[in-house]
């Protein structure tokens, strides 16, 4: 979506401003935020896509004021009230009203080294289908702008860059998004010429590399 | 107590706090009460984000990139594989790719829509990294935030900004500063900082 979440090459956020000695956590709450979305993730309710969607599909301000776990809990609970998980009550007071439907299976404590040190990967078999572009090939980004999520950025559609690395076959996240992790397409590292995509801000010869699947590209 | 200005700060700032811990402690109930999460598997996930996993993992592969040439192959040709060698796998870096700086091409990795992070290499990201000033400028003017961060690249060395709108997770492997001949890998790890790893340092500088 056309949210704020889609900042490559805005203006007027100011200095990258690096604390020193920088902590994991800057308050206790944070640390059980974390954990509480990563729990709650693993619990197979919601695909990372529509948690990134959750936390990008916020209005303007509020995302630019929220700091970074604000962020993440204003999503955590509207997940759980769309999905039925919780109400709005339940989460403004804490007090369960309504027991858990059955067949959710929480991340149990002693499983979280094995299940975190395993991962949940995103390549998937392509089915003897092969790559459309090969290695070199000039593509363009197509000049898409769904309501709902994806990973191509808005500095980079309608531009031509080369496909520079054919990355795997991955799960398409417009798809997965939506709550469907079958679908899957060719993933590509893209090579642009950062003058094609910022103009006269960005140094000649320098270059940018963006992820992009298969369905966000043309060959030019 | 004297209720200057700084201490009115202070109860301002520690109210707002409230506000979040009050929040998540009341969905930490709900969610426990409920069966969605388990208490153990937030300790345990606290734990290995705060104690277990952080940059000094992704210092072990580059030391290990600078001093053996068989592991710096296995790492350009799968990192995923060769980084899993040493123990760092999972979550956040399921598919790894090392990025390696040369004189004449230095990597900088951002994540322009939203954290994207190689957690079981560095941990989780600092605040910068996910802030806006870096998500919005890192890609469109590199030069300027690597002044930022204190670093100037020599003449004729060309940045490559890498966006990570994928699964696919960046390491960058600095380059080894010089004068560092002999040194063991120990020695090496030592000099190796987060932020190089990201490509907004360089190895052996500080912070």
């Amino acid at each position: 979506m056309n949210g704020p979440q889609d900042a490559g090459g805005r203006m007027g956020f100011g200095p990258v401003e690096a604390e020193v000695d920088e902590p994991v956590f800057h308050a206790p709450w944070e640390r059980r935020a974390l954990a509480l979305n990563v729990a709650a993730g693993a619990a197979g309710q919601w695909t990372i896509d529509q948690s990134r969607h959750a936390r990008e599909d916020c209005p303007p301000a509020d995302y630019y004021s929220f700091s970074y776990y604000q962020i993440w809990m204003r999503a955590l609970e509207n997940m759980l009230v769309e999905r039925g998980l919780a109400t709005r009550d339940e989460i403004a007071t804490g007090q369960m009203q309504q027991p858990l439907r059955a067949g959710i299976t929480p991340l149990a404590g002693d499983r979280v080294a094995d299940v975190l040190a395993a991962g949940f990967p995103y390549d998937r078999d392509p089915k003897g289908q092969a790559p459309a572009y090969p290695l070199g090939t000039r593509v363009r980004t197509r000049n898409l702008q769904p309501r709902g999520h994806i990973r191509l950025p808005s500095y980079c559609r309608g531009k031509v860059g080369e496909v520079t690395t054919i990355h795997g076959y991955h799960v398409f996240p417009d798809t997965s998004a939506e709550g469907d992790k079958s679908i899957a397409h060719w993933l590509y590292a893209v090579t642009f010429q950062a003058r094609d995509l910022f103009g006269d801000r960005a140094a000649e010869g320098d270059t940018v590399c963006v992820d992009l699947w298969e369905p966000y590209l043309d060959a030019e | 107590m004297p209720h200057d200005h700084a201490d009115h700060d202070h109860t301002h700032d520690h109210s707002d706090l409230d506000d979040m811990t009050a929040r998540v402690m009341a969905m930490e109930k709900l969610l426990v009460d409920k069966g969605l999460v388990d208490p153990a598997a937030l300790d345990a996930i606290v734990e290995t984000y705060e104690e277990k996993i952080g940059p000094r993992n992704g210092a072990k592969v580059v030391a290990r990139a600078w001093t053996d040439p068989d592991f710096a192959a296995a790492l350009k040709d799968d990192a995923t594989t060769a980084i899993a060698t040493l123990g760092f796998s999972g979550r956040g870096g399921e598919h790894m790719m090392a990025l390696f700086n040369t004189p004449d091409q230095h990597n900088m990795v951002v994540c322009t829509l939203c954290s994207c992070y190689p957690w079981p290499v560095l941990g989780l990201p600092p605040v910068w990294y996910k802030s806006m000033p870096y998500r919005s400028r890192a890609i469109s003017e590199p030069r300027a935030v690597l002044a930022e961060f204190g670093v100037t690249l020599p003449e004729g060395t060309k940045i490559r900004v890498w966006d990570s709108t994928s699964e696919l997770r960046y390491l960058v492997i600095p380059m080894r500063p010089e004068g560092t001949e002999g040194w063991t890998a120990e020695q090496l790890e030592t000099l190796v900082t987060r932020d190089s790893m990201i490509g907004t340092g360089l190895a052996g500088a500080r912070p």
